[in-house]
């Protein structure tokens, strides 16, 4: 099912690494961290089985809109933060 | 033979041969795949933002599609990560990083400078990207809103940075002249010389 611009969605809170050996294209600092669909890039295998050779389902590709929130407590975020987010990692907010 | 201690010009070249050997590419083909990626420089993305800068038509299509307007500058994309290419406007500036590793769009800026790998300014851009410009003494006007792209995944990403003043009249040969590597990042801004 494809995302729709707009779209209120949540990283998952999810960690992996700690589940043995990954490769993984989801930044921790956005995990757990509520965003906004902005748009589908566009549809590429899983950078998680490609990494290791596995066969790799085509997987959705998104750009989401984080809001201006500090993501460590010192420094001044970004205005506007968007990063490249695959439709697994993704959950209705 | 240990791997680990192994020159790596020695594995490279071995490498090379046992490719060769088994037919998977040819000595050609690798050769002009290193022909094509020593091709890419700053100057390919300089003379694509200087087109956008001078040809509606083809800014449009930078915007819509960053891989089909480097082909249309005759810069070689075939197999590489799709592009994309981020405006600048008088609401919103662009800065791009990677934080997982150090994603770059090289065939329209090359090899990325050293800082750009760097843990200092993968960190930093998303942790205090105001600070960060600052040091390269670039300062936003007040109400301009500062986006950061974080580039993790499938997607190469370079910035159309806003024309500056004073360019009025130039040809796109002057104008990539005055478009350096960092503005196509974001952490400079280009300016008239």
């Amino acid at each position: 099912m494809m995302l729709a611009p707009g779209t209120r969605v949540r990283v998952k809170l999810d960690w992996p690494e700690l589940r043995g050996p990954c490769h993984i294209r989801t930044p921790h600092y956005v995990r757990g961290e509520e965003g906004t669909i902005e748009r589908h890039l566009g549809d590429f295998p899983n950078p998680e089985d490609l990494a290791f050779a596995r066969p790799a389902p085509i997987r959705a590709l998104y750009h989401v809109r984080f809001a201006p929130k500090p993501f460590w407590p010192e420094g001044a975020a970004p205005d506007e933060l968007v990063v490249e987010i695959f439709e697994h990692w993704l959950e209705a907010a | 033979m240990n791997i680990l201690e192994t020159p790596s010009d020695r594995l490279l070249e071995a490498v090379r041969s046992l490719l060769a050997a088994k037919g998977h590419l040819t000595t050609d083909e690798i050769a002009e795949r290193i022909r094509i990626t020593d091709g890419g420089s700053p100057a390919q993305g300089a003379r694509m933002v200087a087109r956008a800068w001078t040809d509606p038509d083809y800014k449009a299509l930078m915007l819509r599609d960053g891989t089909m307007a480097a082909e249309a500058m005759a810069i070689p994309m075939r197999g590489l990560p799709p592009l994309g290419v981020l405006e600048d406007t008088e609401a919103v500036h662009n800065l791009v990083v990677c934080t997982l590793c150090s994603c770059y769009p090289r065939a329209v800026l090359g090899y990325p400078p050293f800082w750009f790998k760097s843990a200092a300014y993968r960190a930093r851009a998303v942790r205090d990207p105001r600070g960060l410009l600052g040091e390269w003494g670039t300062v936003l006007p007040v109400g301009q809103k500062l986006r950061v792209v974080d580039s993790t995944a499938d997607y190469r990403w370079m910035v159309l940075p806003r024309r500056p003043a004073g360019t009025e009249g130039w040809s796109a040969e002057q104008l990539a002249a005055i478009v350096r590597e960092g503005d196509m990042i974001g952490v400079t801004i280009p300016t008239a010389g």
